[in-house]
């Protein structure tokens, strides 16, 4: 069939001869398996440091938020850096899901899944911190625009703080729809495969009743293709929003018009980390080494390069106008005592160590296709975000427009057993996750195997006979601008497919 | 309806969309197909219309739209047009910039759960319905077509199915 046609340059996105049914089996490994020791001690360690969160979680809502390391002028710091952090990190997860979706990136397919998934438990630790860092949670539901015994007394909705709420509660049910929709096919395999009644049972009411039938496929990719379309948006808009936060402010170093989209672009930075550190592990720990290959984490790298890039580039811009505003206030934060001498030059030096020379070493292929040297890129980046979130909203506040009121900010036990207790979460929610669901779109996979599994692609070699297929391989123009893209697929000539078909 | 139904399984998805144009070609009534991902170009081969979802969620976007104007300038403007960090509340079109976060989220917000909704709802899928796909092969690599018998002869039809390739032919009554 024409449309399994791919460029002989391009390499197999899956290795290992696989056929329908292997992927099949592959996905459903871990699923059907038990558990080993080695899982078992790493979600400990994840549950133990979740529950000294928690701990620390309590402590502060019962005790106070003096018990952290804020003071008068700092008011914001570790609670919303890690906020920051994990919102940020979240949004690699729906820019491979629904942005390679639109761009129709193919190798998107196998890490769609736990990227969504991370996407889903790093804003589950996000939205706690909105919550925590509040001097009185049980009021929370204040911020919701509810009719009350107030004379209806209703909500600011000219704070950011606001639409925070709305676009994190948008972005996280969005999220969860677009990946449980996904799922639905995927838990219908294992349901049908289960041998144990409990299993079966559980799975059937996961996936929904989901049955394949064509219909259901039909209107399953168009509601893909519409959630993705929706989602690419919501993604931008999301950190845009956080990024509101700070860049509506007057505060010298907050006030600034390119936050939304660094900000935007050091989310998908950070999350693309996050990603390799995670499927790094995964495939190695799964056995997933055929469907998340070396050339999905040279791709991934390459948009680490990209997103890195232009995070360098607002950090340059922001220097710039810091100097080029004449404003003594943005001036003093950026230069003169400011970020990269003052008191917190050591945290403005990690960030820039981090975040934009560490990541320069992958523009070297041989270290973009490395993966101990990728996983350990990815950890620095990791840590460099936080730097950044940190260096934004603790160096710009610690130093204001009012010298006695300048200040220094250290955290205490609790602020860092929260931080450590969200890492914790994070990885309870991931490591069950990775045990339970089917970590790999394999209704995804199954599309793209013929034409880009190695299998597929070795067999259309040794079988090139075609003229049509030679032709458009020697000549691509003459085959118009799509002849070698999947343009075919949509046309009723069954002639060509018939010739075609004799290929497969 | 008692009609009486084949069920041919497939292990290919070329096979398969080959064999349902063969099917239709020779006017018999392909009623459903079940596979385990979705093959490219088979709906157009059943000659199943166009899904209406994404106008749905186009209609859903702009009832998103409506609800977070109307709040906004219910709450902010008719009924308590205070001034908050002088921003101006005199108008609903004065304030607009800061309600557009909202608008927007809404818009979304209403345009992606209304749409999956009411696609669950279309294909009749929820937490507990049975699944409905004759065999558990098709949620692995096995593709089932069903043919409906109707007036035509049980033999010939069968004969020409196995001829379209099918590995494995059922007749259902």
């Amino acid at each position: 069939m024409s449309s399994h046609y791919e460029a002989p340059i391009r390499e197999p996105l899956v290795t290992g001869n696989k056929s329908y049914h292997d992927v099949t089996v592959d996905v459903a490994a871990p699923v059907e398996g038990k558990a080993n020791k080695s899982w078992w001690l790493v979600f400990s360690i994840a549950l133990v440091a979740f529950l000294w969160g928690l701990g620390c979680i309590i402590y502060t809502v019962s005790t106070g938020i003096g018990s952290w390391g804020l003071n008068k002028t700092i008011g914001w710091a570790w609670d919303i850096t890690n906020f920051v952090w994990w919102v940020g990190i979240g949004h690699a997860g729906t820019l491979i899901s629904a942005v390679l979706l639109l761009f129709r990136q193919k190798w998107r397919m196998a890490v769609n899944r736990s990227a969504e998934a991370m996407t889903i438990f790093a804003v589950v630790q996000a939205g706690l911190f909105p919550i925590i860092h509040m001097g009185r949670p049980w009021l929370a539901y204040w911020v919701l625009p509810i009719p009350n015994q107030f004379g209806s007394l209703w909500v600011n909705f000219n704070s950011p703080l606001l639409w925070d709420v709305f676009a994190i509660s948008t972005y996280l049910s969005v999220s969860l729809v677009f990946w449980w929709t996904g799922l639905l096919p995927d838990f219908a395999m294992i349901r049908d495969r289960a041998t144990k009644p409990f299993q079966k049972k559980i799975y059937g009411i996961l996936s929904f009743g989901w049955s394949g039938r064509a219909k259901d496929w039909q209107r399953f990719e168009e509601v893909s293709l519409v959630l993705a379309g929706l989602a690419t948006p919501l993604v931008l808009s999301v950190h845009t929003i956080v990024s509101f936060d700070f860049a509506t402010s007057l505060v010298p170093g907050w006030h600034s018009t390119i936050f939304p989209p660094y900000f935007v672009a050091g989310a998908i930075f950070s999350g693309f980390a996050m990603v390799q550190t995670l499927l790094i592990t995964m495939r190695k720990v799964i056995n997933l080494e055929n469907y998340i290959t070396i050339l999905h984490i040279e791709y991934m790298n390459k948009v680490i390069v990209l997103t890195g890039g232009i995070v360098s580039v607002a950090y340059i811009t922001e220097y710039f106008i810091g100097w080029y505003s004449g404003i003594s206030y943005e001036n003093y934060t950026y230069l003169s005592f400011g970020a990269a001498t003052g008191p917190y030059a050591w945290a403005f030096w990690a960030l820039i160590t981090c975040n934009f020379i560490v990541p320069l070493t992958l523009w070297i292929k041989k270290l973009r296709r490395n993966i101990v040297w990728t996983f350990f890129v990815a950890l620095v980046i990791n840590i460099g975000m936080w730097f950044e979130r940190f260096d934004i909203i603790v160096i710009c506040l610690s130093k204001g427009r009012t010298p006695s009121s300048w200040a220094m900010f250290s955290p205490t036990f609790i602020d860092i057993g929260t931080f450590v207790g969200t890492i914790g979460f994070f990885f309870v929610l991931f490591l069950l996750y990775a045990r339970t669901f089917p970590v790999i779109a394999q209704a995804e996979v199954k599309t793209i195997l013929k034409s880009s599994g190695d299998k597929y692609k070795k067999l259309r070699e040794e079988h090139v006979s075609d003229d049509h297929i030679g032709e458009v391989e020697e000549f691509p123009a003459s085959g118009g601008p799509a002849a070698n893209t999947e343009a075919h697929e949509g046309e009723d000539d069954l002639n060509s497919e018939d010739k075609n078909n004799k290929n497969n | 309806m008692s009609a009486k139904v084949i069920q041919a399984i497939y292990n290919d998805d070329d096979l398969v969309l080959q064999a349902v144009k063969q099917i239709r070609e020779e006017n018999y009534y392909v009623s459903e197909v079940f596979s385990p991902f979705p093959i490219h170009g088979l709906d157009k081969a059943m000659g199943l219309a166009p899904t209406r979802l994404a106008i749905t969620s186009f209609l859903y976007g702009l009832t998103g739209l409506t609800v977070a104007i109307t709040m906004m300038n219910f709450m902010m403007i008719q009924d308590w047009p205070q001034n908050i960090g002088g921003k101006p509340s005199f108008s609903f079109f004065d304030n607009m910039p800061t309600f557009i976060p909202i608008m927007f989220e809404l818009t979304v917000f209403f345009a992606a759960h209304l749409m999956v909704i009411t696609f669950y709802m279309r294909s009749k899928i929820w937490p507990f319905k049975k699944a409905e796909n004759p065999d558990p092969r098709t949620t692995d690599d096995h593709f089932c077509v069903e043919i409906e018998v109707a007036n035509h002869s049980e033999e010939a039809l069968v004969k020409f199915i196995k001829d379209t390739g099918a590995s494995e032919v059922k007749l259902i009554d």
